[in-house]
């Protein structure tokens, strides 16, 4: 456990040494109100990881978070245009994404098929489905409504409701994982799935679970994003699948299953969101954006690997490194 | 656990999963086979364009260059490992051709560039997993974004165009009639691999990894060398199919091969290779590649968007895996 809480220090060490790096050049990014901008820019990229965190932990991997979220977006502006009200609205991008999960969790759960595979699959089919519904089409500012796109930039006591709103899952998250039998049971499906049966855990319940939540964060994401930046298509985030597993790579969630915090996944998004708000800054051009987030998550599992490497005796390498 | 001993000139090896499910996989191609040719069939009765040699011939571009890939995949995935950074490294080939181009090479150069380009992604691949031990689905999601990264530090938002004249052959060329070249390469490829895999020492290694690591290396494999191999092997096709694409196009853009790396996996699954390794056949990959070919034909002649086609493919790769699982789970009540 020293570890861990070592690695969560390193961890906040490197996001104030990086922000002390930019801050020498351009004092400006440092201002409170700047780095309320940063929280806000990066909860989206918060909430999902949290979900992924969950995922990960039991064992899988979810790369259809961000379709899942364009989906559930595009369905909240469609649903804002009939004239639903916004909390109905919200119920049902939440109650969407979480039966979105629900399918590749079903999938995983009961037909026993690797959840890459799956998410693999269900990532085209839910893009796919939003041209199914839309043919394409775009919807832009002016065919939302006002309560729409105001209420995740409504500012309460400094910071937009939808900084709060991650700040509240995020506490929400922490509680679950370190208070509640089923946080409890996230860690044990993925630290050791047949001890885990044997204390009387189902695993593949535990991984529907995991499915369910990260799908319900996603749709709350969805409307978020779409009221946020008030245009919904296709592509939106179009890749955030990966951003989401590098911040959890980076947080020091292990890849393996089992080991991870709430901190170090929060973290881990916060070094991304920080790194993406800073480049237009030091004056590096956005499409640098992707190759440093390939290249943190390689230096992440790298340096997640040293760390966790067996002190016990070792006859033989370790054989299998399949996840 | 098990007795599983590995003969490289032995039968399969006599593990209690792997007798009934290669019997399955005599069916599976057999199967596969029926429903490319009841593809076949329902195409050319919905589109009296189908039967025409020279649509035909433009229907092999739909698979061939991702079937390249799959053959090495194929292999990767029979071993337990997979790849998901090809579609990156064929953007990141591509754009190293397209600066060699830019600079005024010759077609010699940049076909020799994207071999080495791709050879180098493999080999960057490997030696994360093979030598570090890291594991091989975070590894290629990692590169996958940095391969592709790159490509757009190098060309933002502009492409290369202007290829010479001559690299136009390897992707548009014809070596008889309306065999293309991607067809003779893609040919070559299917039997190649299928030797490799399924005739010599090297293959049965592979499967033996793919089966049981540790008992492979008990018996003297040496199982970070084979992977290591086998992402080299996935590298090389990378470029080789980088170099088709390219040829073929006439451009690089940074979003070239965007997704490559889903139909790949999904061909490699179609054709009956376990997503958890350890069995499966090249022919079976050849024919998936032919039905994944008929499939998007069929669907574009009928102007099917290329967005529903990538949501049957899509649904095909959880399909595949889940018909058989569903019947077993209904037989068994």
């Amino acid at each position: 456990m020293s570890l861990l809480k070592s690695r969560e220090a390193i961890l906040a060490l490197a996001i104030v040494a990086l922000l002390a790096v930019i801050a020498s050049r351009f004092p400006a990014f440092i201002t409170p109100r700047n780095l309320a901008g940063v929280l806000t820019d990066t909860s989206p990229l918060i909430l999902l990881a949290l979900g992924q965190m969950a995922v990960i932990l039991t064992k899988c991997i979810d790369l259809s978070v961000a379709a899942n979220l364009a989906l559930c977006g595009m369905i909240a502006a469609l649903m804002d245009g009939m004239g639903v009200p916004l909390p109905l609205i919200l119920l049902a991008v939440i109650a969407l994404g979480a039966g979105l999960g629900a399918v590749n969790g079903l999938l995983v759960w009961r037909l026993g098929i690797p959840s890459i595979v799956v998410t693999l699959g269900t990532m085209t089919i839910y893009r796919g489905a939003i041209f199914l519904l839309t043919g394409g089409a775009w919807i832009n500012a002016h065919q939302m409504s006002d309560a729409f796109k105001a209420f995740p930039r409504t500012v309460v006591a400094g910071l937009p409701v939808m900084a709060w709103i991650a700040i509240a899952i995020v506490a929400g998250f922490a509680l679950l994982m370190l208070r509640t039998p089923l946080g409890r049971a996230f860690y044990a499906v993925g630290g050791n799935p047949h001890a885990a049966v044997y204390t009387g855990i189902s695993v593949g319940r535990t991984q529907f679970a995991a499915f369910v939540l990260a799908g319900a964060l996603a749709g709350l994401t969805g409307y978020l994003w779409v009221a946020r930046y008030a245009v919904a298509y296709v592509d939106i985030a179009g890749g955030f699948e990966l951003d989401v597993v590098a911040a959890c790579v980076i947080g020091g969630i292990a890849i393996a299953g089992g080991a991870g915090s709430v901190v170090g996944a929060v973290m881990g998004a916060l070094f991304l969101g920080i790194i993406k708000n800073a480049l237009p800054v030091v004056g590096i051009s956005p499409f640098w954006q992707m190759a440093i987030s390939g290249s943190a998550i390689l230096i992440a599992i790298a340096f997640n690997a040293r760390a966790n490497r067996e002190a016990g005796r070792i006859i033989l390498k370790q054989a299998e490194h399949r996840t | 656990m098990t007795d599983a001993t590995v003969t490289p000139t032995g039968r399969q090896i006599p593990d209690r999963l792997v007798s009934p499910l290669a019997r399955a996989l005599k069916s599976w191609e057999m199967l596969l086979l029926i429903v490319a040719a009841a593809i076949f069939i329902a195409n050319s009765l919905a589109s009296p364009y189908f039967l025409d040699p020279w649509n035909l011939s433009d229907a092999t571009f739909n698979f061939t260059e991702k079937a390249m890939i799959a053959f090495a995949m194929a292999m990767l995935i029979v071993a337990g490992e997979i790849d998901l950074s090809v579609g990156s490294a064929i953007a990141l080939c591509s754009t190293v051709m397209g600066l060699a181009m830019a600079a005024g090479a010759g077609t010699p150069v940049l076909v020799l560039l994207g071999l080495g380009t791709g050879l180098a992604c493999g080999a960057f691949n490997g030696l994360l997993v093979a030598r570090f031990g890291l594991p091989s689905i975070v590894v290629t999601i990692g590169t996958m974004s940095l391969f592709r990264g790159i490509s757009y530090i190098v060309l933002g938002d502009s492409a290369f165009t202007g290829y010479p004249a001559s690299f136009a052959w390897f992707g548009q060329g014809y070596v008889f009639w309306v065999i293309t070249v991607e067809l003779v390469i893609f040919a070559i490829a299917a039997v190649i691999f299928g030797i490799v895999l399924h005739r010599t020492n090297f293959g049965r290694m592979v499967y033996a990894i793919g089966n049981n690591a540790t008992a492979a290396r008990f018996s003297g494999i040496r199982v970070e060398r084979v992977k290591f191999i086998l992402f080299l092997l996935t590298g090389l096709m990378s470029g080789i199919a980088a170099i088709c694409l390219t040829s073929r196009l006439g451009s690089t853009r940074p979003s070239i091969a965007t997704g490559f790396e889903l139909e790949v996996v999904t061909i490699v699954v179609l054709g009956g290779i376990s997503i958890l390794g350890g069995s499966g056949s090249i022919p079976g990959v050849v024919i998936a590649a032919l039905v994944m070919g008929l499939v998007t034909f069929g669907l574009g002649l009928l102007n099917v968007p290329g967005i529903v086609m990538s949501i049957i493919v899509g649904g095909l790769l959880i399909g595949v895996i889940a018909l058989p699982r569903l019947w077993t789970m209904i037989r068994r009540r």
